[in-house]
């Protein structure tokens, strides 16, 4: 009897876990794109995403990571298409044979957002590096996702530009969270710090508390995306037709109204620029 | 195999020949534990067919010399023989064993009783007509579907006695079956082992009580400090005790031969 | 605190609302957790049995990784698991990456050791009690096995409980092996993660009472089994 129990249960397990692998293997009408969290978060891909799988089909599944992550997942060959916002990097990403080629999808901007008291005084002021400059002289709290994301990497450029290592101060006034945006948002609006955020993130997220934006408008803080397929040459498993697909679709008319046509609160939070 | 179970008339008349043969023994039988010689150069011997007594003070060796016996401890000196030869698997088979506390499974009686038949072997058809015929020599018939480990104390022991006699062993060691139960109780096992041995079985028992050894034993064999000290048929050890060991605990006096530390 | 219970209350309200994501979301939770429990216990009972009742060489260094493995940080069988099944990894070509099998297997990882290295413990415990009747009924060592896990069945079943609230409450495997990816390989884990670090403490808030209330309901059906075990002395 206890022999019978052990084996229906080994049997069941068999099955049980068999059962996934058909299933993942038969079901071959998706693609993986890795992204990063700003497009999931803010909710553009819940709103573009079942028009394009509506009109073709093919299901995306995204990954949504920091830009960083994403970027070296895709170097991997998990995944079919890039679409992330580090152009330095993904140009980097296709030069090393990974993708195909680089495109430019949306743009939006960021923002340093800050607590009402506004302890460095930098609320209104349009240049960012300006801003952060004064930030340090406070040693106001500023929180840094420290994560090396597209928003990570955008910021370290500034701080670069304002000559100040701000790393170096990292543990005192500038404080490097090592997550995502809105994690870095949740933690960073808990401890009354400085934060840069790119604008669609802040206005989906949820949890502002009386946190406004401080500075914006600085053309430094133009954020772009891109796309890109991944290389199948490099990447054979890349499921190459479906991925380019998509990325037509994204770089099409429809895509782009699409993207345009997504607005939180009223406000748009990406602009389509692809090259028509 | 089924012979062994049936009805047998009862109480038994032992009438075993003086000189039936040798099934168990040892000869300069040793055991070491923690740096310190339990047994000690012990020589014993079990005769067929008989119910030998094993009696002596508390720490002598008594519980010991049965496991060893059963094999269920390796001597770390000398060995136990099986009718003459080496023990081995087979002569294993043949015996049986109850503990002071009887062991149980987690499991309903019956179950206990089909575990015990099932590793001896026993096909599924054959064990349950059996199971219940030994069941109801023991009056727990209906208790077969209870979990074991409620029964109480008594009743635990005799359906101890009962796996160990499903098993039709040639041998059955009793380890003071009867030390912790009620008169009654304690009648109900020593009727098991009164009919276990007119079926036969060899009955190797550690006791404490001298009416009880009168009661069921025909040879005994005394045991102090790791050493068998006096070996005889039951009546004569108990009524003329020659070692001064056996006279002493029989007087109810702690006996310390010259030069041993106290027994423990 | 008033900004905590407002969160309560919205928390419960959006409970009350229940959609279809969110069923599917605890659907697959359950199925991913309950599955890796599952072949954790194919695995880790019986090996954890043979380890707790038999002086096999090298016991106690298995015992010894066993111990250490069951503290094993999530997120490093994640990122093992990752680098195993990635397209440039060993078993890229199964293509199981983002997939729930690549879920499961995470967590079967996860949770093995703890189920071996409780079992051993029982097992253990029960074989001190059983050891010398086993020996004079002469029981072989398969049959040994099987009556120990047999009869300490109530116990492990704790047993399989314990491996069952480390695998549903863990994030950080099934994040980095799964992706996180809507109706598919979304569980209520990174949900959380998810609408945490959306910023929308709300629907955070109820999935964790969601996921909450799960563990309690699969805790007070194991210690309702346990206690009429209990009753027949069974445990």
């Amino acid at each position: 009897m206890i022999r019978h129990i052990f084996m229906s249960l080994a049997a069941a397990v068999v099955v049980a876990g068999g059962a996934w692998v058909p299933a993942a293997a038969a079901d071959d009408g998706f693609i993986v794109v890795q992204s990063t969290t700003s497009t999931e978060n803010s909710g553009l891909f819940g709103r573009i995403l079942p028009i394009f799988e509506e009109k073709s089909g093919i299901d995306v599944r995204v990954v949504a990571v920091g830009t960083g992550q994403a970027i070296k997942n895709a170097a991997r060959g998990d995944g079919d298409v890039l679409f992330v916002h580090a152009k330095p990097a993904e140009e980097r990403f296709v030069e090393n044979g990974h993708g195909v080629a680089r495109h430019d999808v949306m743009y939006n901007d960021f923002v340093i957002v800050g607590p009402p008291g506004d302890p460095a005084g930098v609320k209104g002021m349009e240049d960012a590096v300006a801003a952060l400059t004064r930030i340090a002289e406070a040693e106001a709290s500023f929180a840094s996702r420290g994560d090396d994301s597209g928003t990570n990497k955008a910021e370290m450029r500034l701080w670069n530009q304002a000559g100040i290592d701000a790393r170096a101060e990292s543990g005192s006034w500038y404080r490097e969270t090592g997550s995502g945006m809105g994690a870095t948002l949740n933690t960073g609006t808990a401890m009354g710090a400085y934060i840069m955020t790119d604008r669609a993130t802040w206005i989906a997220f949820g949890n502002k508390g009386d946190y406004e934006i401080m500075v914006e408008g600085d053309p430094k803080l133009f954020n772009q995306y891109g796309i890109i397929l991944v290389n199948p040459e490099k990447h054979p498993n890349v499921k190459a037709e479906m991925g380019q697909q998509f990325v037509d679709w994204i770089l099409s008319e429809e895509g782009q109204a699409a993207i345009a046509a997504y607005e939180v609160d009223g406000q748009q939070l990406f602009f389509p620029n692809a090259e028509g | 195999m089924c012979e062994a179970l049936r009805d047998t008339p009862m109480p038994p008349t032992p009438v075993a020949a003086p000189a039936s043969p040798v099934l168990v023994s040892a000869a300069g039988l040793c055991f070491d534990a923690g740096g310190k010689r339990l047994i000690d150069d012990l020589d014993i011997r079990i005769r067929e067919g008989r119910c030998s007594v094993i009696m002596g003070a508390n720490g002598a060796g008594k519980s010991l010399l049965l496991r060893l016996m059963h094999g269920l401890l390796t001597p770390s000196a000398g060995e136990i023989r099986w009718r003459g030869r080496p023990m081995d698997r087979a002569a294993r088979r043949a015996q049986a064993m109850v503990f002071q506390r009887p062991v149980m499974l987690r499991r309903s009686v019956l179950a206990n009783l089909r575990f015990a038949l099932s590793v001896r072997g026993l096909r599924a058809g054959d064990r349950d007509s059996r199971i219940f015929e030994a069941l109801r020599r023991a009056r727990l018939e209906d208790m077969a579907h209870r979990p074991a480990r409620v029964l109480s104390g008594g009743e635990q022991q005799r359906l101890a006695v009962v796996r160990a006699l499903a098993c039709d062993p040639e041998l059955l060691f009793l380890d003071e079956p009867t030390a912790s139960l009620d008169p009654s109780s304690a009648q109900a096992v020593e009727d098991l082992i009164a009919h276990a041995r007119a079926r036969g079985v060899t009955v190797v028992m550690i006791t404490h009580d001298p009416a009880q050894a009168r009661r069921l034993g025909e040879d005994l064999h005394f045991v102090h400090s790791g050493q068998v000290v006096e070996s005889g048929p039951v009546q004569a050890v108990l009524d003329h005790p020659r070692s001064e060991a056996a006279q002493a605990w029989l007087d109810g006096r702690l006996f310390v031969a010259p030069g041993q530390s106290t027994p423990t | 605190m008033g900004d905590f219970w407002g969160t309560m209350a919205e928390a419960i309200s959006l409970i009350l609302q229940w959609d279809t994501d969110l069923i599917g979301i605890i659907a697959l939770s359950l199925r991913v957790t309950l599955t890796a429990v599952a072949i954790a216990c194919v695995i880790g009972l019986p090996l954890g049995a043979v380890v707790g009742a038999f002086r096999i060489p090298g016991r106690t260094l298995v015992t010894v990784v066993l111990n250490a493995l069951m503290g094993l940080p999530p997120v490093v069988v994640g990122l093992i698991v990752y680098l195993m099944l990635s397209a440039s990894g060993p078993l890229g070509p199964l293509q199981l990456l983002y997939t729930p099998t690549a879920m499961i297997i995470a967590q079967t990882i996860l949770v093995t050791p703890i189920v071996a290295a409780l079992t051993k413990q029982v097992v253990e415990d029960l074989h001190g009690e059983y050891a010398e009747q086993f020996a004079s009924l002469g029981v072989g060592r398969i049959d040994r096995v099987l009556a120990l896990l047999w009869d300490a069945r109530y116990s492990l079943l704790t047993v399989a409980l314990a491996g069952f609230g480390r695998a549903v409450a863990e994030v950080g495997a099934v994040l980095i092996v799964g992706g996180n990816i809507n109706h598919v390989t979304r569980v209520m884990t990174t949900t959380i993660a998810l609408e945490t670090s959306k910023g929308n403490l709300q629907l955070a808030l109820a999935l964790g009472i969601v996921l909450l209330v799960l563990a309690f309901c699969v805790n007070a059906a194991v210690m309702a089994v346990r206690a009429s075990a209990v009753r027949a002395a069974y445990v």
